[in-house]
């Protein structure tokens, strides 16, 4: 199983392993990892599970859909160019290794 | 239909829209959920799934479970509807896609949150009056108070007639069940209603600036004309108000009932939004879904045949002990993502994050001025086909001391 390192706002970092196919927001939750909220429950409607994809990882996810593109402008904190929400993204083998970084805010 | 496709299943003799049902929901949930992943309803000659697993496949996969052939119990491929469809409900891709598309633009995240100061104001007053009452009916003077202020003023629809707005949501609703009496009921007088919501609909009753023009603003993007823009704030209208209505009220009901997680929401009204969530997991104000299948699927070991009627109950789904840990109990503290209260995938309901943000400002500003809530009287349900709320419930609230 793919191993994904979620790094906290106020640096902690905490390594886990997602079965292949799961979303990396549903990989936090099911591993007790905090600073996601995902109030819609992964229907792409609330931006509220907001990360920031580490480093040259963002160029090898799959393309942001119009609607994430759309809903990443009511992020709560910063969107920047590492923006993605979490509940878009499925884990594969190709993402062994990946970091996220959580943001400060997501309401 | 021949009979070797129906074998397998288990056959339930429930009706999810008689009167007995419908006032208390729970133990037939149970009984469908327990019946099996999939259970023939003979009555209807339907399909139902109670359990989470299979409600929220079926949702996220509408290129087998359509909607176009209409979300209640009538096929649209065989019946007229008794309105134009929703070009977003009753509609499936790729046609949904731009209607979605248009509203998801006009309700984005950011675009609910600058609502926030306006609904801050009208529930403080709100909850001002009320605890100056101290008893008063939780839905008519609260529940329905705030919903039927702020929401028309946030959509920008004149003061005149919004009455109406109540009437035709429990109309809407109704009509995705059978022709009962329920129905038949919420249908009297339709007319007019009708006629004022088809008036609200047009671009010049609607404010500049509201959510309403908005519609007719993005509409273009993505080719929409204004008679689409028009069937889209319908749905605005439709959807918005006795939804919101029924789980303001319900959660009243379930914090007057279960004092001591009103005392954990009152001790941090930060807590308010996320106590909502629960409300909407544990007393679903949507209660079911129809879809209709596109092709013959097998789901779990049972072949259900193209173009049959799927009854979806998201508030069983949202009760089942196959993925919620003690899901009859009510708790402030519970992670409820993962719900389906308010649907899940392509149909997901759009409003929900305006829906969220009404009943946060109310609860909370309730939560921040009421240390009790109790029952004053014998709440009286509202029966409606596909929702679950109150007609009455009679409270009494103690303040906090100062």
């Amino acid at each position: 199983m793919p191993a994904v390192t979620y790094v906290s706002a106020d640096g902690a970092r905490e390594q886990v392993e997602l079965a292949v196919g799961t979303t990396l927001k549903d990989g936090a939750l099911e591993n007790g990892i905090d600073g996601i909220v995902a109030e819609c429950g992964g229907n792409a409607m609330c931006a509220t599970c907001h990360v920031y994809v580490d480093g040259a990882w963002i160029e090898r996810l799959p393309e942001r859909s119009e609607v994430e593109d759309e809903l990443l402008e009511s992020t709560a904190s910063e969107r920047t160019a590492a923006s993605r929400l979490s509940c878009q993204i499925k884990v594969s083998d190709e993402l062994e290794g990946l970091v996220v970084q959580l943001p400060e805010e997501q309401e | 239909m021949s009979a070797t496709i129906t074998s397998d299943a288990p056959v339930s003799r429930l009706d999810p829209f008689s009167e007995r049902f419908l006032n208390d929901p729970y133990p037939p949930h149970r009984e469908l959920r327990d019946a099996g992943p999939v259970v023939r309803l003979e009555r209807y000659g339907i399909w139902a799934m109670a359990r989470h697993e299979q409600v929220h496949a079926a949702l996220n996969d509408p290129e087998t479970f359509r909607s176009a052939a209409g979300v209640g119990l009538a096929d649209f491929t065989k019946e007229k509807p008794f309105r134009p469809p929703s070009l977003l409900l009753e509609a499936d891709p790729p046609e949904h896609s731009r209607a979605r598309r248009t509203i998801t633009g006009v309700l984005s995240p950011k675009r609910v949150r600058s609502l926030r100061e306006a609904f801050e104001r009208e529930a403080d007053a709100l909850v001002e009056r009320v605890v100056d009452q101290g008893r008063f009916d939780a839905v008519d003077e609260f529940a329905e108070a705030f919903p039927t202020k702020v929401f028309p003023d946030a959509v920008g629809v004149p003061d005149k007639g919004r009455e109406n707005l109540m009437a035709y949501g429990n109309m809407v609703f109704n009509a995705f069940g059978p022709q009962n009496e329920i129905f038949r009921e919420s249908a009297k007088g339709q007319d007019e209603v009708r006629e004022w919501i088809a008036e609200m609909c047009l671009r010049e009753n609607l404010r500049d600036g509201g959510l309403g023009a908005d519609i007719y603003e993005h509409a273009p993007r993505h080719e929409m004309g204004p008679d689409e823009a028009a069937l889209l704030v319908r749905s605005l209208l439709s959807a918005g108000v006795d939804t919101t209505v029924h789980g303001l009220g319900n959660a009243i009901y379930c914090f007057a009932t279960h004092p001591d997680q009103w005392a954990a929401v009152h001790a941090d009204p930060s807590r308010a939004r996320a106590a909502f969530e629960e409300v909407v997991r544990f007393e679903s104000p949507v209660q079911t879904f129809f879809r209709t299948t596109t092709r013959a699927v097998e789901v779990e070991g049972v072949t259900l045949p193209e173009g049959e009627k799927v009854l979806l109950f998201l508030a069983a789904a949202n009760r089942d002990p196959r993925h919620w840990e003690e899901p009859d109990r009510f708790d402030v503290e519970r992670r409820a993502s993962g719900h389906v209260g308010f649907g899940s995938g392509i149909h997901a309901c759009v409003g929900q994050m305006l829906a969220r943000l009404e009943a946060d400002v109310l609860i909370g500003a309730l939560a921040r001025r009421v240390e009790a809530i109790e029952l004053d009287g014998e709440p009286e349900l509202k029966l409606n086909n596909t929702l679950r709320g109150l007609a009455s419930l009679p409270v009494r609230v103690h303040p906090a001391s100062a």
